[in-house]
């Protein structure tokens, strides 16, 4: 008996091969499905998995950017960087975040408070941004993380680069600062944004600020392969960051620390400036602090101590400082008035040490008096009776007009400092706006000695100086060295030209020269003379070389006799407070004035006499006189400047070959 | 004279040896070949106890079908229900004292080899249906009590197989029962209403499904809804297939493959890992060497005298088939991710001893063919 077996086997065989048949038809069906499905994926989506696959496997580390150094004229080092060692921990890709932290805090002996600061941070960021457990390992703590890594996953040692100053509080002021890039920094420069790295410092202040762009380099990349779990297999590429740009300054550091050891424990302010090519050769603000202390995040006991000090060590005197000139300013009247034709060089008043004007008293420095004097002798002596005359003549607005020409009530950098300021000369416009009285007569008189509303920075008084120094001529000031700036001797040579077409011109129709108009031109002025007649500028610089190096000159004790060094300058004594009747019969000794109270000294002077070069301003901040406490400073600094004059010229010689 | 030795038997070895199926025995060797290769691959290019022993397996049970190739198509004709009835027992060993991995009570351990039963039950259905089949007749078959036996001996494998919980075993036990009841001649109209009726009690099923079971079944309607969860494999899968392209990234550089990314690389995803190696055209080869061993399987059970060959041959080609496409379609994102290795290629010594005894049964099948079955 065979299965089935007759119609009916016959009849089951043909509905198993029936059947069998409709299978077959759908297995190519279904067959043909998956063989569409693959093309789809593999020939027509191929592109996007590719990409998703790349996306799986590949990831990019971003190096932080290493920073452009600051070099000063010499090309010393005065900003640099140095290589630090960092741990940081990404708290996503940690399994147990608690136990690495504790281990970490054992192998690395963090204290407790520190321990809490970094558990607190954690808490603040998202779980996907890196945690900077510390940005400055030791070497030894390095080694250490090393050699315990393999039971460490999740902390990652890096190895980074850090702002370094080396030359600690001696630049503060005029580099400014790095310190961690804050969320504002991160708005505000789109730069910063698009290298941003966890822990990059970025510029807070000064120059570091200013050329923060180009200063920042670019990111190196590491891309490596991973794994699903994140490790690293291997690297595919490694794109070498480039380094920011190195800025090198027209500052001389030798001078520059000389300033900082003059003003040591002191409040004020040097300057010196090149008076044909404008580079600035120093500008220190005093009281310091040393900028390192700020890449690592300010301690509390630091930041409290730069905090609390009186003496404010914050502030940038050089550029931030407002102060009333005092005598410093009496160059600039007799030179307005000379100009103006107020008064001539044979002009006398006769000083009885003080002078009655609208129904007011107005005091000589001088009790006594100094006699008949004229203007050169009132200039050497620093006369305050004949300048109350000269300026009744001269008037507020006339003295405005040469007092801005000269660099006054203008930034002098302007742009390079965010913070800088740009002063005050008052005009009797001015006042009608700001304060909505009208001038009052008396207040050009104490104008014109350099009280009163008048307020400068010491750099103005240094390019004041600088472009009286020159013969009367525009400059530039700079603090970034170009070699393909102007040489010496081609602003030379502009100079005398202009001086020659002026002279032309003069002669020609004997006009006077706009001054309004004049004022307008003033970008587009460079070298074109700043007078107009230049005799006036000369005697007001011989009155100065008086007033150093003439017996009875107010900075006559300061001078220096060998014609190498011999410089020529002014002094100055701002007062702070309006002296009283009862304090002017006391006549007290400085120590017996509150700090608050005392004076200010200032000193500019430009030197050597013969064929000058420099120019510079001293300010110390309540240092009492301008001849005791400003000048002396002045002829220390001379010295070093002037020797270091051949050096610096043999530098940029040598930078200018190098084209 | 033929008619008599086709009757007793009495075929000399040569006239065997001649007879077996070569176009099948050297489709199975490439298999065995390119799932070791395969096999190396998943190692990340070393010769690691994956691959190792993988090889070693294809080795022993090749040769093990070779030789059971010989036995008599009777032999299996007559074994069929205590094979099933062996299995079903294994099974419910399994449920007793079987090895759990992975959440999952799937193994006996018989001392010298962790047996899978589930997946032997995949062929032992086959066998034992098409034992029921031989004999019965084709007007009896859809009669009541013809169909109770069947869903019998189908629905007990199964519900052993989903408690241990194995779903996709389970399902694939029930497409190879499913398919041989088919072929067999149940009317049509029975799988209608089984199929209606499956339907109204999904919910109460889905009631009954562990957790992970239906965010699988939610994950395949919406991968990206959690891509580094339940969607992950999908996608990462996909990802892999995608990338290969037309030729493939080439062997032993499989991104996906070899940093991870891919997951059950050596068992159920042995295929992207080689579609993502080898691309389309290598895809579209071991697509055609699959279809040339079913075509081969196809065509020995049309020789067939004896109705118990032909309806497994049938059976097999077919169960092999659903597995093949499961497989694929779950990895290509098709169906959702469900335990189903690739027969021959996929890691695994339980699958890959049931395939070889099915391709043996299918072998006596051939050498046999003239054979009639009482």
């Amino acid at each position: 008996m065979f299965g089935g077996g007759g119609d009916s086997g016959y009849k089951k065989l043909s509905t198993v091969n029936r059947r069998m048949f409709i299978m077959t038809a759908a297995k190519l069906v279904i067959f043909g499905g998956i063989i569409t499905r693959l093309f789809s994926l593999q020939i027509n989506e191929n592109k996007k998995y590719l990409t998703l696959s790349d996306k799986n496997r590949l990831r990019e580390w971003r190096l932080p950017p290493v920073r452009g150094d600051f070099e000063d004229f010499f090309g010393n080092k005065i900003a640099s960087n140095l290589k630090v060692y960092q741990l940081h921990v990404v708290p996503e890709q940690v399994e147990d975040f608690r136990y690495l932290m504790i281990r970490l805090r054992d192998i690395l002996d963090i204290d407790s408070k520190t321990f809490k600061k970094i558990l607190k941070k954690r808490n603040q960021q998202k779980s996907w941004e890196t945690l900077i457990i510390s940005e400055n390992l030791s070497w030894d703590q390095f080694a250490k993380i090393n050699f315990y890594l393999h039971e460490l996953s999740g902390a990652k040692p890096v190895l980074s680069v850090a702002r370094n100053y080396p030359y600690n509080e001696k630049f503060t002021h005029l580099l400014g600062y790095v310190a961690q890039a804050s969320e504002k920094d991160l708005i505000e420069n789109e730069v910063i944004k698009k290298s941003h790295v966890p822990g990059l410092r970025v510029g807070k202040i000064g120059l570091e600020k200013t050329y923060e762009n180009q200063l920042i380099g670019s990111n190196g990349i590491q891309r490596y392969e991973v794994n699903a779990y994140g490790k690293r297999i291997n690297q595919i590429d490694f794109v070498e960051g480039k380094k920011g740009t190195n800025i090198k300054l027209t500052v001389d550091t030798e001078i520059q620390a000389q300033c900082n050891e003059l003003l040591k424990d002191k409040a004020g302010s040097i300057c010196v400036m090149d008076i044909y090519t404008g580079e600035l050769i120093a500008m220190h603000s005093s009281p310091s602090f040393d900028p390192n202390l700020f890449l690592y995040g300010i301690s509390h006991d630091n930041w409290n101590e730069i905090l609390n000090n009186p003496k404010k060590p914050l502030i940038n005197r050089s550029i931030q400082g407002l102060y009333p000139p005092g005598s410093t300013i009496k160059p600039i009247v007799a030179l307005s008035a000379l100009e103006n034709d107020v008064i001539s060089t044979k002009f006398k008043v006769n000083c009885t040490g003080k002078t009655e004007m609208y129904g007011q008293t107005y005091h000589c420095w001088k009790d006594t008096g100094h006699g008949i004097v004229n203007l050169r002798d009132a200039l050497k002596v620093s006369c305050d009776t004949f300048f109350y005359e000269m300026s009744r003549r001269l008037g507020v607005d006339r003295l405005n007009l040469t007092a801005k020409k000269f660099g006054l009530g203008e930034k002098v950098f302007n742009g390079t400092y965010n913070e800088e300021k740009k002063g005050l000369i008052p005009s009797t416009q001015w006042k009608k706006n700001a304060l909505g009285r009208g001038w009052v007569l008396g207040e050009t008189l104490i104008t014109g000695i350099g009280q009163g509303y008048m307020q400068t920075t010491p750099l103005q008084l240094c390019l004041m100086t600088a472009q009286l120094a020159n013969g009367g001529f525009k400059i530039k000031p700079k603090i970034i060295y170009d070699k393909k700036s102007d040489t010496y001797e081609k602003i030379k040579y502009e100079m005398e030209k202009n001086r020659i077409e002026l002279l032309s011109d003069f002669q020609q129709d004997d006009a006077l020269v706009d001054f309004s108009l004049e004022r307008k031109k003033r970008d587009t002025d460079l070298y074109k003379p700043l007078y107009r007649n230049q005799e006036n500028v000369k005697f007001v610089l011989e009155a100065m070389f008086a007033s150093t190096n003439e017996v009875r000159g107010t900075s006559y004790s300061s001078r220096i006799s060998d014609k190498k060094y011999q410089f020529a300058g002014k002094t100055g004594t701002s007062q702070v407070k309006k002296i009283t009747e009862i304090q002017r019969e006391l006549d007290l000794d400085i120590s017996q004035i509150p700090y608050e109270e005392r004076d200010h000294a200032l000193f500019v002077a430009f030197g050597p006499y013969i064929n000058p070069r420099y120019a510079l301003s001293v300010f110390v901040e309540h240092g009492g006189a301008g001849s005791s406490a400003a000048a002396p400073l002045a002829k220390k600094l001379f010295k070093t400047i002037v020797d270091r004059h051949e050096e610096r010229e043999k530098i940029r010689e040598k930078s200018l070959m190098e084209i | 004279m033929f008619k008599e030795t086709a009757l007793s038997g009495q075929t000399t070895f040569f006239q065997k040896l001649r007879s077996l199926d070569y176009i099948l025995l050297v489709c199975i060797l490439i298999l065995g070949v390119i799932s070791s290769f395969a096999m190396y691959a998943t190692d990340g290019g070393e010769l690691l106890y994956h691959t190792k022993s993988h090889v070693l397996r294809f080795i022993i049970f090749f040769i093990m079908m070779f030789v059971l190739s010989f036995l008599n198509i009777r032999f299996w004709h007559a074994t069929g229900y205590l094979f099933y009835i062996m299995v079903l027992g294994l099974l419910i060993w399994a449920s007793l004292y079987g090895i759990t991995a992975s959440g999952s009570q799937r193994w006996v351990d018989l001392y010298f080899i962790n047996l899978q039963p589930s997946e032997l039950m995949k062929i032992a259905i086959i066998v034992c249906f098409a034992k029921f089949y031989h004999r019965a007749k084709i007007n009896q078959i859809n009669h009541f009590k013809n169909l109770l036996v069947p869903m019998m001996i189908l629905i007990l494998p199964i519900l052993l197989v989903v408690s241990q919980p194995d779903l996709g075993t389970s399902i694939l036990i029930a497409l190879s029962g499913i398919i041989v009841l088919w072929l067999a001649g149940i009317n049509l109209k029975y799988f209608i209403y089984s199929g209606l009726f499956l339907l109204i009690s999904l919910p109460f099923v889905i009631a009954f499904l562990k957790p992970y079971q239906k965010l699988r079944i939610l994950t395949f309607f919406n991968p990206d809804k959690d891509p580094l969860g339940a969607g992950y494999q999908i996608i990462q899968s996909k990802i892999a297939i995608g990338s290969g392209g037309l030729t493939g990234k080439g062997f032993l550089k499989g991104t996906q493959g070899y940093l991870e990314f891919l997951p059950e690389k050596h068992t159920d995803f042995i295929f992207t890992l080689f579609s993502e190696e080898h691309g389309f055209i290598g895809s579209l080869a071991l697509l055609f060497i699959y279809g040339v061993i079913i075509y081969r399987i196809i065509d020995i059970g049309k020789n067939a005298r004896s109705f118990f060959g032909k309806l497994f041959c049938f059976g097999f080609a077919s169960s092999i088939f659903v597995f093949i496409t499961v497989n694929m379609s779950m990895v290509l994102g098709l169906l959702p991710i469900v335990g189903s290795p690739l027969p021959i290629m996929s890691y695994g010594g339980s699958s890959m001893l049931a395939t070889m005894i099915g391709f043996s049964i299918v072998m006596s099948t051939k050498i046999y063919q003239k054979q009639l079955i009482a």
